[in-house]
């Protein structure tokens, strides 16, 4: 079949800038981290001028390593808390609470929460500091306890609340857009049947954006997953309390040198994001 | 079909594996009689930010004179300066991977503590290898052990650019409080610890800051666990092999038990993230009797003008002493006293297209005239002894570094491994505080040293 009339080899020819830029920056580099993931390969010292192949060694290390599984854990507590229940929760709830408000009011809440999406990572960390950091952040002079440095204290707690805060408006743009699709007549009826607004999301609501909730917790998820804004925040520490996976793999490869090792981690996480992709897609289809 | 493309990706795969760690090999004489040249220097230093003095130097005084030099051999040079602000671990990284994909400027200023990584990587190479013939009458002015400093398995890899030497500061005024003598000299590690327990009378007085916990990172290293151990008698690398938990380290770990169970230190201050810092506005307060650090503290913390915790009365209320082995003749070598010291280097890129040129510059750089200027007035442990026998003199603090501490001192050995040994020793001395027994924290230091190194590299 060839509706556009252009022919196989011109229509590689139109296709090809785009597979070799894909090839060399997304292909290439992926390939080449997991052929790293199978070396010993190092930043610096005898295994950077000469690496071994050490096959699934690292695989094996990392899974038995307390501090990758204390990583996993960690990641699995963030996408848990922060998106799947977080940023779905807050951003429906905007999103449904905004439907009928006046207009103004609808654009300047939407106009705040998409700030804090758009603003640049540095940019926000920063401003997360000064409202989280100890002896004079604002949250413990708001709270008269200026010496709680929160970061330390409640590491996880904090990133979690701090990723709920950034990521809600994509949530709430989408269901924004899947409530417009939902009939206002059968929300109308459920109306004059006297059914609570719980019953009506449940029953009138959920079934029409069953698909829009899926694929949002799968980006959101996947997203949060790799998310290395926490870097930024806690460094992992204190005494990685709070080292997601991505901030495992950048310390083990950047600051401990072990190329190789983390390569293997970022695989072991590709793996992973995968499989929960995986599980979203069967959902999805057993809707269709 | 299927087959075919799965053999060629991995043909491809096998191809590139030889690409990994591979550097090319540069051509001593290349552009020896060039007449226009191109260098670069890198530091880990900003105008106006991280180390602005050294910055200042190289842009306002060492770029117009180098330049003006060859100027007047008719050789137009071009001197470019990198600068950089950084956090000392992601300057080293980004040393490592510039120079590991055959970039980077030509002459690079690194800690002397990364010297054997790089050079087990073969990311830099022996200064001989690469600018061929090394005479120069600047070595004469290096001490021995501070050009140990630049030297790797025997063979000298660069230039070092001044060194510095760790003693016991205390604070004279609240010693006179304590009834202990301005001249203190402890003897032994008792002597600390008796100290330590009359100036525990003092209200509001942490007797001893000894770092401790990875919160402070290398700092609890260099400051703390590596003095301890070599005034036990025992480096923590010789012969090939890393201490495990040897008598020497259970002594060490037993020392942090009485200081940090005996509560003459201060354990929450060692878990806070700027703990350091924490511990040196303490020490300017008076709340601090006796701390291990580098001459550094004298000339940069407590210093009147511009230290991080100024005192006033830095030049009176400040006192030294050198850090006691165990016992008399316990230490390392048979010594009394002992010390540990570090400093940066500069090395020259095994890339470089003006290996003549940029030795030349190097030696500009270690000029008796150049390292005067770099002080810009200040005092400080330089790697030149002409240059030190001036500036010192003033400098009471500095000039006993140079003459008591120097001839005493030890160097961390620059292995790959090193950080990893480092970061273990870390662990120990934070589990030591949060109350465990030192038995019992040398069995899993043990434990975390040959997962870090490998059983056959731990004696």
């Amino acid at each position: 079949m060839d509706s556009s009339g252009l022919g196989v080899r011109r229509a590689l020819g139109f296709v090809a800038p785009a597979l070799v830029l894909i090839g060399v920056f997304l292909v290439f580099p992926a390939l080449w981290t997991l052929y790293i993931g199978i070396t010993n390969y190092q930043l610096t010292g005898p295994a950077a001028a000469n690496p071994r192949i050490v096959g699934l060694d690292n695989v094996v290390e990392a899974v038995r390593d307390p501090l990758f599984t204390n990583s996993v854990w960690l990641t699995a507590l963030f996408v848990l808390f922060s998106a799947v229940l977080g940023q779905n929760a807050l951003g429906f709830g905007l999103a449904w609470l905004l439907r009928n408000v006046r207009p103004w009011l609808r654009r300047t809440v939407e106009g705040f929460v998409l700030l804090s999406w758009i603003l640049p990572g540095t940019v926000v960390a920063y401003l997360w500091f000064a409202v989280l950091s100890r002896d004079t952040g604002t949250l413990g002079l708001l709270l008269g306890s200026p010496e709680t440095a929160w970061l330390v204290q409640y590491p996880m707690t904090s990133l979690i609340i701090f990723n709920v805060w950034r990521g809600t408006a994509f949530s709430m743009l989408l269901y924004t857009s899947a409530l417009a699709a939902v009939p206002p007549s059968q929300i109308e009826t459920a109306r004059l049947m006297g059914a609570s607004g719980w019953q009506t999301v449940r029953d009138v609501v959920f079934p029409h954006i069953r698909g829009h909730v899926l694929t949002n917790t799968l980006l959101i998820s996947l997203w949060t997953a790799n998310d290395f804004t926490p870097f930024l925040l806690t460094a992992g520490g204190p005494n990685h309390q709070s080292e997601v996976l991505p901030v495992l793999i950048y310390r083990q490869a950047l600051e401990g040198g072990q190329l190789g090792y983390a390569s293997a981690m970022s695989m072991l996480l590709l793996v992973g994001n995968l499989a929960v992709a995986l599980v979203y897609v069967r959902l999805l289809r057993r809707r269709a | 079909m299927r087959r075919t493309r799965m053999f060629g990706l991995l043909a491809v795969c096998g191809l590139l594996a030889g690409c990994l760690g591979q550097t090319q090999e540069g051509d001593k004489a290349q552009n020896a009689d060039a007449k226009e040249i191109t260098l670069t220097i890198v530091a880990n230093a900003a105008a106006g930010g991280k180390n602005a003095r050294g910055a200042n130097w190289i842009q306002n005084w060492v770029i117009p004179k180098f330049t003006e030099q060859q100027k007047a051999k008719g050789v137009t040079a071009t001197i470019k300066f990198e600068q950089n602000g950084a956090g000392d671990e992601d300057f080293k990284t980004k040393v490592a991977l510039d120079l590991k994909t055959g970039g980077g400027g030509d002459i690079i200023e690194i800690d002397g503590i990364w010297l054997g990584e790089f050079a087990q990587a073969g990311q830099i190479k022996p200064l001989g290898d690469v600018v061929g013939n090394t005479d120069w009458d600047g070595w004469n002015q290096i001490p021995k052990a501070v050009q140990g400093l630049g030297e790797f398995d025997g063979k000298r890899y660069g230039v070092p650019m001044g060194t510095d030497g760790r003693v016991l500061f205390f604070n004279k005024k609240l010693f006179a409080q304590a009834g202990l003598p301005a001249d203190w000299q402890p003897r032994s590690w008792q002597d600390v610890l008796d100290a330590g327990a009359k100036l525990k009378t003092l209200p509001g007085v942490t007797p001893i800051q000894l770092n401790a916990g990875t919160a402070m990172g290398e700092a609890t290293t260099m400051q703390g666990v590596l003095p301890a151990l070599v005034g036990a008698g025992k480096p923590i690398y010789e012969n090939g092999k890393w201490q495990g938990d040897s008598a020497q380290l259970k002594d060490v770990l037993g020392l942090y038990q009485k200081v940090y169970g005996g509560g003459l230190g201060d354990p929450v201050l060692q878990q806070e993230a700027k703990g350091r810092d924490r511990s040196f506005t303490l020490f300017g307060e008076n709340k601090i009797g006796i701390l291990l650090e580098s001459d550094y503290f004298w000339r940069s913390v407590v210093e009147p003008k511009n230290g991080v915790a100024k005192m006033a009365d830095r030049d009176t209320a400040v006192g030294w002493a050198l850090v006691p082995a165990k016992q008399a003749k316990a230490g390392v070598g048979g010594q009394d006293f002992v010390s540990m010291s570090g400093g940066g280097v500069r090395v020259i890129n095994p890339n470089t297209n003006y290996p003549r040129q940029a030795w030349e510059f190097m030696q500009f750089l270690n000029s008796a005239e150049a390292v005067k200027e770099s002080l810009a007035g200040a005092a400080q442990l330089t790697q030149r002894q002409d240059v030190n026998d001036e500036v010192l003199k003033g400098d009471p603090m500095l000039t006993f570094i140079s003459e008591k501490v120097l001839p005493i001192t030890r160097y961390r050995p620059g292995l790959a491994d090193y950080p990893k040994v480092s970061a273990a020793l870390q662990q120990a001395t934070a589990d030591v505080v949060a109350g465990k027994s030192p038995d019992e924290v040398a069995t899993a230091y043990r434990a975390a040293l040959i997962k870090a190194v490998g059983e056959g590299n731990v004696g």
